[in-house]
């Protein structure tokens, strides 16, 4: 029996030395996969009841449209804030005041695809009083407030296919950036055969200015650049905070098949434009009027309706026009990410089909324009010598590296997808020091505090794009995972795996202190500047006018005023204008009405929203409040009365008599 | 086993910290008290921010006119003057209550329903919480005045 056990131990040990030895072959040395004791971990990610985490994670939704807000290092989620979808959960997208929203020059627009949101900033550190977001799809920027954590502004970008390399905010928010993914004809609805890419399609370069009170978007300009894709842009910070950068791919003009096509030459470029000089130039007037077409859509006063403005032209800069203000940096190969370290200095871009991490220098960069140190112009844009600016090129990093954050102390965090890792290299020698795995295949990553001057070496986050075996199985579909890991000691740890909504495309996380001191916990019924609002009890009421009948309704636990309505006919255009007269926190109130082609409306406290009802039978049609709101919820409710198109069924309104 | 024993390690830390300062705050508070731990003062004006007697003096009409649009905005939706409706009528408040306690029932409904016998009393009466309002004290003084005007008319 005994020697039976030992025996069997031995086994087990040969076994998992067996494992070990084929783990190791798989994946490289144990120790680089700072697997940190779970105990050790789950005290790391443990956040008490009723305690808070230490950072907002704001995750970008991808193709859900929206953005989700994470606490970290626990990881809880906190909530939705629907920007780009519609959102029957809330009502966002079927309120009538949130619809102007959605209107873009193509209609009004359910959906999109959200990739980078961007805290705005003040002197490089991210402030906590706005978060843009792109729409990749149909070309957007949307900006949402912080102390509602409401979306509250949506900018169609013109003259753009695909506007990826967004919305990235420069060090003061002077600006939120843009650009074409996918290069177009410009001329708004040419209609020309796709392969005269060559001599009909153009790229442009966004630049929106931010209302510094408001924080509202105007497009102030764009830049007139080559048919290449431009695939992500950033900011410089401290010395080179008057540039933003951005990569490009297909520098070969392909439009078909660019799998292969657009991966021809061995260098595409980093442009670097010096967006001070640009934006002075368009002051000065050198800019073009160009005819566009694109809606601004925000709310003009503190929370009534959206409005949708449609803007008819543009101010186009073009690079032949002006003294140079732009140059192009020979990058290897379909460069993706372009990320600037904390000083300002270091220009990395992710190399997706290189085999090493090319690092620019921003202070070479500037002497070599200095020098004239050129070795050619694509459409008299300046290409700087590689040699010229390239301060280091990182060996090793792994296959197909993507996106790159900084930790403040020296070094960088390169997210590697198709080898599926992060690695950490030393921003003095080059040199990777670290590697780690991530489960799997790792888009972004991001640093707490990340993407500004001052990150802070705490958290990583990876945003993986697929799940595979990490969780319970849900399906052949499954949710995009997040990885967190603890980069405040020399080697990364992975603490944390956790799924999320859609696909978490790029996040920032950000010290919670700067925005929990901002957060509006009600909107204060004094200031509800909605056109349809019962701000007195006494003005809760019903109007005809035609066929249009305006129910101004308030709601209090436990009930809605009016809450019996007759008179409604068949064919009428019902607005329940719903106010809800709560000043507490988080007491929400909302009404669903039965057979509403439309969502429910949820009204935070001191808010008025609209629900929009075409009742197309006669009868009786009871509504309620759908956000369960005190003891007495269940009592909260109310029935209108339709009658036919040609009855005489007079309109009244009543609550409790 | 162990990250067991840690949690609940971890638990008890809090719970006791907890405890403790709740343990301060009866403290702080049990100078003076008398039933229910609560002071003469509390018994009779409330719990909440108003601690000391209301100067009231002769009715300001420009008062009165402040805390009608506020009572129209915040409180008409529950209160009736004559009748029960969600909450109990205001129209004679003022002839039950001290303006004290009509002040800090506007300012701290949810303490004086959890810890005032009277406000217990008519949370069970009427089952539905008053809510706060979001009203500052001194439209929660204005909101007297129009009260006092009612009565007195």
């Amino acid at each position: 029996m005994k020697k039976q056990k030992s025996n069997m131990l031995r086994g087990m040990m040969i076994g998992a030395g067996f494992v070990a030895v084929a783990a190791f072959l798989f994946t490289g040395c144990p120790s680089q996969q700072g697997m940190l004791d779970t105990r050790d971990a789950a005290e790391k990610v443990y956040v008490a009841p009723g305690e808070h985490d230490e950072y907002y994670a704001f995750l970008s939704g991808g193709y859900s449209g929206q953005l989700s807000v994470w606490g970290l290092p626990s990881s809880r989620f906190l909530k939705v804030i629907p920007v780009f979808s519609q959102d029957p959960e809330t009502g966002y997208g079927y309120s009538e005041e949130t619809k102007p929203l959605f209107q873009t020059s193509y209609g009004f627009i359910p959906w999109d695809d959200s990739h980078h949101p961007h805290i705005s900033q003040t002197d490089g550190d991210a402030d906590g009083r706005w978060i843009f977001i792109n729409a990749n799809n149909t070309p957007r920027i949307a900006r949402i407030d912080l102390d509602t954590f409401e979306t509250k502004e949506i900018i169609e970008v013109p003259n753009t296919g695909g506007n990826h390399a967004s919305s990235f905010v420069t060090s003061n928010s002077e600006y939120v950036i843009g650009a074409t993914r996918f290069s177009i004809p410009y001329e708004k609805d040419l209609d020309v055969p796709i392969d005269s890419y060559a001599d009909n399609f153009n790229g442009a370069l966004s630049f929106l200015s931010i209302d510094q009170e408001t924080g509202r978007m105007n497009l102030d300009f764009q830049i007139i650049v080559p048919p290449y894709n431009y695939d992500l842009g950033r900011a410089g910070k401290g010395i080179s905070s008057d540039w933003v950068f951005f990569t490009t791919y297909n520098t070969e003009l392909a439009h078909t098949l660019l799998e292969v096509n657009a991966s021809q030459n061995d260098k595409d470029f980093v442009a670097a434009v010096n967006w001070r000089k640009a934006a002075e130039f368009v002051a000065e007037g050198h800019g073009r009027t160009m005819d566009a077409e694109y809606y601004h859509n925000y709310y003009e006063g503190n929370q009534g309706f959206a409005v949708s403005h449609v803007k008819n032209e543009v101010t186009v800069l073009y690079p032949e026009d002006v003294e140079e203000f732009m140059y192009f940096l020979p990058t290897p190969k379909s460069p993706h990410g372009v990320d600037i370290d904390p000083t300002g200095e270091y220009i990395v871009a992710g190399g997706k089909l290189a085999t090493v991490i090319p690092v620019h220098s921003f202070s070479r960069m500037l002497e070599a324009i200095e020098n004239r140190d050129f070795e050619g112009d694509s459409n008299g844009i300046p290409i700087i010598n590689y040699e010229a600016t390239i301060a280091g090129e990182v060996e090793d990093p792994g296959l197909g590296p993507l996106h790159t954050e900084f930790d403040g102390d020296g070094y960088a965090y390169t997210s590697v997808y198709i080898s599926s890792e992060i690695v950490k290299w030393s921003l003095d020698t080059f040199e990777v020091v670290d590697r780690i795995d991530s489960y799997y295949s790792i888009g972004h990553l991001m640093i707490t505090g990340g993407d500004t001057k001052n990150p802070d070496k705490r958290y990583l986050v990876g945003l993986t794009k697929t799940a595979k075996d990490r969780y319970l199985p849900t399906g052949p579909k499954q949710n995009h995972p997040a990885q967190l890991y603890d980069i405040s000691g020399d080697r990364m740890q992975l603490l944390y795996d956790f799924p999320t909504i859609g696909e978490p495309h790029y996040a920032q996380a950000i010290a919670a202190n700067k925005i929990t001191e901002r957060v509006k916990q009600i909107y204060e019924m004094e200031e509800n500047d909605h056109p349809h609002a019962v701000r007195r009890v006494g003005d809760a009421r019903v109007e005809r006018d035609g066929d249009v009948v305006r129910v101004y309704m308030a709601s209090i636990r436990s009930h809605f005023r009016p809450d019996n309505i007759e008179g409604i006919r068949v064919g009428d255009t019902v607005y329940f204008h719903l106010t809800n007269l709560e000043q507490e926190w988080d007491v929400v109130h909302g009404i669903g009405i039965k057979g509403a082609n439309n969502a429910e409306i949820l009204v935070a406290p001191g808010q008025t929203k609209t629900l929009k009802w075409e009742p197309t039978r006669t009868g009786i049609y009871p509504f309620y409040c759908t956000a369960f709101c005190s003891a007495l919820h269940q009592e909260m409710q109310g029935y209108v009365r339709v009658s036919a198109a040609d009855s005489d069924v007079e309109l009244v309104w009543r609550t409790g008599n | 086993m162990r990250i067991t024993t840690i949690i609940v390690a971890i638990l008890s830390l809090f719970l006791f910290i907890s405890c403790g300062n709740d343990n301060e705050s009866q403290q702080n508070r049990s100078q003076g008290e008398t039933q229910n731990g609560l002071t003469e003062f509390e018994l009779e004006h409330g719990i909440g921010p108003v601690t000391e007697r209301v100067e009231l003096g002769v009715i300001d009409p420009e008062k009165v006119d402040k805390g009608r649009s506020i009572y129209e905005m915040k409180c008409e939706a529950c209160h009736n003057m004559e009748g029960r409706m969600v909450g109990p009528a205001l129209g004679d408040v003022m002839e039950r209550r001290s303006a004290e306690f009509v002040m800090n029932f506007i300012l701290n409904p949810s303490g004086m329903t959890r810890e005032h016998p009277v406000g217990k009393e008519l949370l069970r009466e009427y089952m539905t919480p008053m809510p706060f309002q979001n009203v500052t004290e001194p439209e929660a003084r204005a909101i007297v005045e129009f009260l006092r005007d009612h009565s007195n008319n």
